[in-house]
């Protein structure tokens, strides 16, 4: 399964993941306090530049990660332009495109391995009450490689669906999925004791 | 312990393959994926506290950048994004439906369709539109509408989580951990 972070190394991906989200969480706040038209203006110009600085390829790939927005901006629009504030309905409007794209900026240029080491930090004051890092890792791991099995079986199943019908698949073979996901759910468990399974822990 | 991070693995990855499977046709053909299916499921089936744990779980891997939302969305900018409420509610959603299922009184397809309802629509709504009020600076009652597309498809998927629950309980009468 693929990521969205992108290969091609840029200058990001050597800033450390934390500072980056530290950085992100500042310009979300301070983007939140932000008073009037011009400070939302240089926000949005910041973010682009930092898209342009990283090449042409690294923009565009911005740019497609920002098409889900597209019918809020226009709810935006339509609301703004009936009752005649628009300079307010484009400063939201800049808001929320300069602050998923930022956050999408994170997430283009930080591996998978550099997230999941945060995310353990994050998680040892927890060990405490019992919490377990290998086993979170354990469970992140499962779900990267089972999620392109079911998907696997889901196509099987709907291939099967085809070759015997002549309606279109429906929502009938989300039972098999669901049992595929139940039964092997079973199987890793006891693939697992088997192996001598999490030791001491409950 | 074995068997509860297989289960939640196992579940987090349904979430996710429902939403990346090509829509399926339901009923008339309304075109809605299977994601909040998915989240209605983890309830149904795994009950509350396993629910909201494989629900954390897909979280967690969307953060971290897989694209495991329908349309092929993930990374940190879906949590920036006018849905993030929704994205919170998800877990307190399967919570609310896996308590619910879990009310013996009813026999288990009216307290799964019940849990369902409340659950993966009363309780989502209420995150997902406070989400969009709160990120498009509207008040909570002009965001709503904004929800109301997918009322209809949201229904149709909570009968069909009820039904497909009492479908599993016949086949897998053990894997039911909602009512144990």
């Amino acid at each position: 399964m693929l990521t969205l972070t992108l290969a091609p190394k840029t200058a990001l991906h050597i800033v450390p993941v934390g500072a980056k989200l530290l950085a992100l969480m500042l310009f979300g706040l301070a983007l939140g306090f932000a008073p009037s038209w011009p400070w939302v203006l240089a926000a949005v110009l910041a973010v682009a530049v930092l898209y342009g600085a990283m090449g042409l390829k690294f923009a565009w790939r911005g740019f497609q990660l920002l098409r889900p927005l597209w019918p809020f901006l226009l709810v935006l629009a339509l609301w703004h332009g009936f009752t005649d504030t628009k300079l307010l309905g484009l400063m939201i409007a800049g808001k929320l495109v300069a602050m998923v794209a930022l956050a999408n900026c994170v997430t283009l240029t930080s591996r998978f391995d550099a997230l999941l080491s945060v995310i353990e930090r994050l998680f040892t004051p927890f060990k405490k009450l019992g919490f377990s890092p290998e086993i979170l890792a354990l469970t992140l791991a499962l779900v990267v490689r089972f999620t392109p099995v079911l998907l696997d079986k889901a196509a099987i199943l709907r291939q099967a669906w085809r070759a015997r019908s002549n309606k279109r698949p429906s929502w009938r073979l989300i039972l098999p999925i669901s049992l595929a996901a139940l039964d092997d759910a079973d199987h890793i468990a006891m693939a697992l004791r088997a192996r001598g399974g999490f030791k001491g822990q409950d | 312990m074995e068997k509860t991070v297989t289960l939640t693995a196992l579940f987090a990855a349904l979430i996710a393959a429902l939403g990346l499977v090509p829509q399926f046709a339901l009923m008339s053909g309304v075109p809605i994926t299977a994601q909040s299916l998915g989240i209605m499921l983890c309830g149904t089936i795994l009950g509350a506290k396993r629910g909201a744990l494989a629900v954390l779980v897909f979280l967690l891997l969307l953060a971290m950048g897989f694209p495991l939302l329908s349309g092929g969305r993930g990374g940190l900018g879906v949590f920036q994004g006018p849905s993030v409420g929704f994205l919170i509610g998800f877990p307190v959603a399967a919570y609310v439906v896996g308590l619910i299922t879990s009310w013996r009184l009813l026999p288990l397809i009216w307290a799964a369709l019940a849990g369902a309802f409340f659950g993966g629509i009363v309780v989502l709504y209420v995150f997902g539109i406070w989400g969009m009020a709160l990120m498009l600076e509207k008040s909570f009652l002009e965001a709503a509408p904004l929800a109301l597309p997918f009322l209809v498809g949201d229904l149709i998927k909570a009968g069909l989580a009820a039904l497909l629950t009492r479908w599993v309980a016949l086949l897998r009468p053990m894997a039911l951990l909602s009512r144990r």
